[in-house]
């Protein structure tokens, strides 16, 4: 990492990314913007989640939590200013900056709050008590009847509201997705090289030895686990914009594993695997039911997972460090 | 502080199971001297070390450190009062180079680490001195090198390295020496007599020849009891050491 190839390959994505727009609207296939912006905004949910699981070696299996209490926030805001109706006093909001920094705010408080809990457990007990709580808060979303219950909530108002842009628009929208993701991606790539993220390298490789050198271990992942949730609860608040439509689905423990699985597909513990794992996965899922029509099996296109788990399996044994190790690979390279 | 000890161990009890590690475990380490704690496997050292540096917490009695009570401070608490261990098994980061392994101690000895911008890697108060403590050891040279796969020799000195980047007041060493070639172990030997101006060190050792070339009292533990304590000459002549511990070793030409 660090190298000038690492370097020049990532502005060539940048590059490219930036170009998306164009390029589908060269093929005439403008509609596929949305996938775009989707792909952006789990690329930023994943690496947020390989912050703990990757860099910190924290195996969350409840990060759809904070994903889920982002899209919420948003969904609540904009249900109650539709509604006229209030909430702690609050009348709701469209703004994007008022309810995304509330988004923030409130998945960070709640990572704050899991995390501190969590974190009393390690091995096993740490995954299923992750698990629990996010299941929790997921039933928690589907016993609220005002905010449609298991429908969820639709937000007639539609987009936020942004000064001087139209999220309305797609291509603006996907615009400002990319850039929470290239920003936090600056952030991340800053992260690991610095004091902290050398400490959370370490407490992965090695917690008992950084306790005798004198490191307050629970510290420095609960920080981790805060931060995570808050670009994770950022990443909810854009899908949900992205829909305009929020649902217990964006808390569900499938959710959970689908982030993992982006991060350990493109390559866990890596700058850029999390991207590489965003669109790989969001990619197969929206073009495998599409080649099995091509292949005349549109009778079994539901099943397209039947494909897609064995895929996974291969990549799982057979490119260790996930797609992006796989491509430096190819490339004459080994990444770590 | 002069003349008060400055580890006092009371009355330590640690029990696994039926079995008795620490078995009312009395010691008194006093400032400046290399203190021994030899005994045959599963004595109870390890055990020792890890409840003098809050790996483990004692079942009963009070450890004193400095004057004060730190039988209930957790572990990560006391590198900042200045009381170090080194891991018998060695305990390393192996996927970062040696030279960052050390770096590791000297940022964790320099304060918080809640620094997020700057390249760690970069900051010359974190490389300057990590590489002097390599320097130290003498494994300057393969500072750059990825930890895991480093000679076992090298990982011990390592291991060493660390400890020391902490500049610890006392340094609790769980066999140092084990497993390392001769002119290593010479090495190391070297390294400590030379520290021993300015750190107070229990060794717990093996190897005789380092226990007697650098030790100023030993101490016997045998089924998690001290059986002796005293001087190198009164240890070697003890009859009771001779019996439970050092009777099969020739110690005449220790
Ligand atoms: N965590 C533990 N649980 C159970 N028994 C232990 C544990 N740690 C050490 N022991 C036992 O306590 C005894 C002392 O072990 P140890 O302190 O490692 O001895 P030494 O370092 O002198 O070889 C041994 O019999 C060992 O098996
Ligand atoms: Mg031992």
């Amino acid at each position: 990492m660090g190298s000038i190839r690492t370097s020049v390959l990532a502005l060539a994505a940048l590059v490219f990314a930036l170009l998306v727009p164009q390029i589908l609207s060269y093929y005439g296939e403008d509609y596929l913007i949305g996938s775009a912006s989707r792909i952006a905004i789990y690329a930023l949910a994943a690496m947020s989640l390989n912050l703990i699981l990757g860099y910190g070696g924290m195996i969350s299996f409840g990060h759809a939590a904070y994903f889920g209490v982002g899209a919420y926030v948003v969904g609540i805001a904009s249900f109650h200013l539709f509604d006229g109706s209030t909430i702690f006093g609050f009348g709701g909001t469209d703004a994007a900056l008022l309810s995304w920094t509330l988004a923030v705010i409130v998945s960070a408080l709640v990572a704050l709050v899991l995390g501190a809990l969590s974190l009393r457990t390690s091995g096993v007990y740490f995954i299923m008590i992750t698990l629990a709580f996010a299941q929790m808060l997921y039933f928690l979303f589907v016993s609220l009847e005002q905010y449609g219950g298991d429908d969820g909530v639709i937000m007639y108002n539609g987009r936020n509201t942004l000064p001087g842009l139209d999220l309305s628009d797609d291509t603006t929208f996907y615009y400002v997705c990319l850039a929470f993701l290239v920003a936090f991606t600056v952030l991340v790539a800053l992260l690991i090289r610095s004091r902290f993220g050398k400490v959370l390298q370490a407490c992965r490789q090695n917690e008992d030895r950084m306790r005798a050198l004198g490191c307050k271990v629970e510290h420095y992942k609960l920080a981790t686990f805060v931060l995570a949730g808050a670009a994770a609860g950022l990443a909810g608040a854009l899908n949900g914009n992205h829909a305009e439509y929020v649902s217990p689905d964006y808390l569900h423990w499938t959710k959970s594993g689908d982030l993992m699985i982006m991060v350990i597909l493109g390559g866990i513990g890596t700058l850029f695997g999390p991207i590489v794992g965003a669109a790989a996965f969001l990619l197969l899922e929206e073009f495998l039911p599409v080649l099995f029509d091509t292949a005349n099996l549109t009778e079994y296109k539901e099943h397209w997972r039947i494909v897609f788990g064995p895929l996974l399996i291969l990549v799982v044994l057979f490119a260790r460090g996930g797609l992006l190790g796989t491509l430096a690979t190819i490339g004459g390279r080994n990444e770590r | 502080m002069s003349d008060s000890p400055v580890l006092q161990i009371v009355d330590l009890r640690k029990s696994f199971g039926a079995l008795s590690a620490s078995d009312n475990v009395n010691l008194e380490i006093n400032a400046g001297e290399i203190h021994a704690v030899i005994g045959p496997n599963g004595a109870g050292k390890t055990t020792l070390v890890a409840q003098i540096c809050g790996q483990l917490r004692p079942d009963a009695g009070t450890i004193h450190f400095n004057g004060q009570d730190i039988t209930a401070v957790p572990q990560e608490k006391r590198p900042a009062l200045g009381l170090v261990r080194s891991f018998q098994i060695t305990s390393i980061f192996p996927d970062f180079t040696a030279l960052e392994n050390v770096m590791m101690a000297v940022q964790l000895h320099s304060g918080h680490s809640f620094h997020f911008f700057a390249d760690a890697g970069k900051e010359p108060t974190l490389t300057g001195p990590a590489l002097d403590f390599l320097r130290v050891v003498g494994l300057e040279d393969a500072a750059g090198n990825a930890a895991y796969a480093l000679s076992h020799g090298q990982q011990r000195r390592l291991e060493l390295a660390m400890a020391l980047a902490l500049q610890p007041k006392m340094l609790v060493l769980d066999e140092p020496m084990a497993g390392m070639g001769t002119e290593e172990t010479n090495h190391v030997i070297a390294l400590l007599s030379q520290l021993k101006e300015s750190v107070t060190m229990m060794l717990v050792e093996h190897d005789m020849d380092a226990v007697f070339a650098l030790a100023d009292r030993i101490s016997v533990l045998v089924y998690g009891q001290i059986i002796a304590t005293g001087s190198p000459d009164e240890i070697r002549n003890n009859a009771k050491v001779r019996e439970a511990y050092l009777g099969d070793e020739s110690l005449a030409d220790a």
